[in-house]
C-alpha cells in the first residue's frame, strides 16, 4: 500500500514536472509533436531509473560510509553523466533499432535537471531501495504523461490564430500553467 | 573600460538576457520564485558559482584536452556548487531551507554551462568574469522581478513587507505551481511587447 502511495503522489499529486519544477527544459524544448515527446519520455524513464539504482548503491556504500556524504553533487553528476554515455555506447552496439528510437535524446538527458534532482530527492527522502525504484520510476512516468499530454495540446495549437506576442514559448508556458492547474486538482488524493 | 568589455559585460543584461530572451536555466527560475527574497537570493547564488567557474575554465582552457571539455567543466562548476550548498546551510539556513533541491541543481543549469562553453573556454580570465557578472546579474534581476509579481499578487508584499490589511484575499494561485507559468508568461508577453513584436 505505501509503494502504491509513493506512485500515485508522484505521478499524479506531486508530478515532477507541473509542481516540482524539474526537467522543464525537455518539456518546453521536445513537445512540438506526440511521437517525439514519447521518445523522450521512454528515455527519460529509462535513464532517471537506472541512475537512481546506480546512484543510491554509490550513496549507501561508499559515500555515507566514509562521511562523505557532501561529495554528494560531484559523484552523482558524474556517475550520470557517464552513465548516460555508456547506455549510449551500448545500445548502439546491442539494439540498433531501440537506439534510432532513443539515440538522439540521450545526450540532452544528461542536463535535464530531474535525472539529477530524482537521485537527490531520493536520498533526501531517506527511501529503501525498492522504495526508490518506484519512487523514481513513478516520478518519470509523471514527466511522460505530462509532456505526452502536453505535445497533444501543443499539436492543436499549431493550426489556431495566435496574437503574434504570444506565439511560441508564452502560450506554451499558459498552456502548462493551464495543465498544471488541472493537475492541482489530484491534490485531494493524497489526504 | 574598452568597448568590447563594455559589451561582454552588458550583453547578459538586456539584448541576451538568459531568462526572457535565451529561456535558459527554466527550472529554477519557475520553481523558486515564490518571493522576491528566494528569486533574490537564487540568483545571487547562481552569480557567485557562475563567476567563480568562468574564471576557473578561463584558467584551465588551455590544459583541458578538448575530448574531456564538458565533463571537466562539470567536475569544475559541481566543486563550486558544493562550496555554495555548505556555505549558504552554514550562514543563511533559511534561504537554504527555501531553495531546497534547486541549490545542488545549479550544476545542470544550462547557463553555467553554456557560458563555460560558449565564452570562458575561448577568452581570458577578465572578460569571462565580465561575461559572468552580466549573465549572472541579468538572471539574477529576472528571477527577482519574476519572485516581485508572484508575491504581491499572490501575498499582496513584497520582500516580506505587507501591503495589503490583515487576512485580506489575495491570488493564492500566483505562489502555487501555475502561477510560476502564468507570471511568467505574462513577463515574456511583455518584454515581446517593448521589443516591438506586436
Amino acid at each position: 500500500m505505501a509503494y502504491l502511495m509513493i506512485f500515485v503522489t508522484a505521478i499524479f499529486v506531486n508530478n515532477i514536472v507541473l509542481s516540482q519544477f524539474l526537467g522543464i527544459c525537455p518539456f518546453l524544448g521536445v513537445s512540438k509533436k506526440i511521437s517525439t515527446a514519447a521518445g523522450m519520455g521512454i528515455a527519460v524513464m529509462f535513464v532517471i531509473t537506472l541512475s537512481t539504482i546506480v546512484t543510491y548503491l554509490i550513496y549507501y556504500s561508499f559515500l555515507q560510509p566514509y562521511n562523505l556524504s557532501f561529495m554528494i553533487t560531484v559523484t552523482f553528476i558524474l556517475v550520470i553523466a557517464s552513465l548516460v554515455q555508456m547506455v549510449e555506447i551500448i545500445l548502439k552496439k546491442t539494439s540498433p533499432a531501440l537506439y534510432q528510437a532513443l539515440g538522439i535524446f540521450l545526450p540532452l538527458i544528461t542536463t535535464n535537471c530531474a535525472v539529477l534532482g530524482i537521485a537527490i530527492l531520493t536520498i533526501q527522502k531517506n527511501y529503501n531501495l525498492l522504495a526508490a525504484v518506484c519512487y523514481a520510476l513513478a516520478s518519470s512516468m509523471g514527466f511522460t504523461l505530462a509532456i505526452i499530454i502536453f505535445a497533444g495540446i501543443r499539436e492543436r495549437l499549431n493550426t489556431t490564430n495566435i496574437p503574434a506576442a504570444l506565439k511560441g514559448t508564452p502560450i506554451a508556458l499558459i498552456t502548462a500553467g493551464l495543465l498544471s492547474m488541472a493537475f492541482m486538482g489530484f491534490a485531494g488524493i493524497s489526504h | 573600460m574598452d568597448k568590447t568589455s563594455l559589451e561582454n559585460l552588458t550583453r547578459g543584461l538586456i539584448r541576451e538576457n538568459p531568462t526572457f530572451v535565451m529561456l535558459l536555466g527554466m527550472c529554477p527560475t519557475l520553481g523558486v520564485t515564490t518571493s522576491a527574497a528566494n528569486g533574490l537570493g537564487m540568483g545571487l547564488a547562481t552569480l557567485f558559482v557562475l563567476m567563480l567557474s568562468n574564471m576557473a575554465i578561463s584558467l584551465v582552457k588551455n590544459l583541458i584536452p578538448d575530448m574531456v571539455r564538458i565533463p571537466s567543466f562539470i567536475v569544475i562548476i559541481a566543486a563550486f556548487v558544493t562550496v555554495v550548498d555548505m556555505l549558504m546551510a552554514a550562514y543563511l539556513p533559511g534561504l537554504h531551507a527555501a531553495l531546497g533541491i534547486f541549490i545542488p541543481l545549479i550544476v545542470v543549469n544550462c547557463i553555467i554551462l553554456g557560458r563555460a562553453e560558449a565564452f570562458a573556454s575561448k577568452h581570458n580570465v577578465w572578460q569571462s568574469l565580465l561575461d559572468a557578472v552580466g549573465m549572472g546579474v541579468g538572471f539574477s534581476c529576472a528571477l527577482t522581478l519574476l519572485g516581485s509579481v508572484r508575491e504581491i499578487l499572490g501575498s499582496g508584499s513584497l520582500f516580506g513587507h505587507s501591503f495589503v490589511g490583515e487576512g485580506a484575499d489575495t491570488m493564492l494561485l500566483f505562489i502555487m505551481p501555475p502561477g510560476a507559468f502564468l507570471a511568467l508568461a505574462g513577463l515574456i508577453i511583455t518584454v515581446n511587447r517593448l521589443r516591438g513584436v506586436k
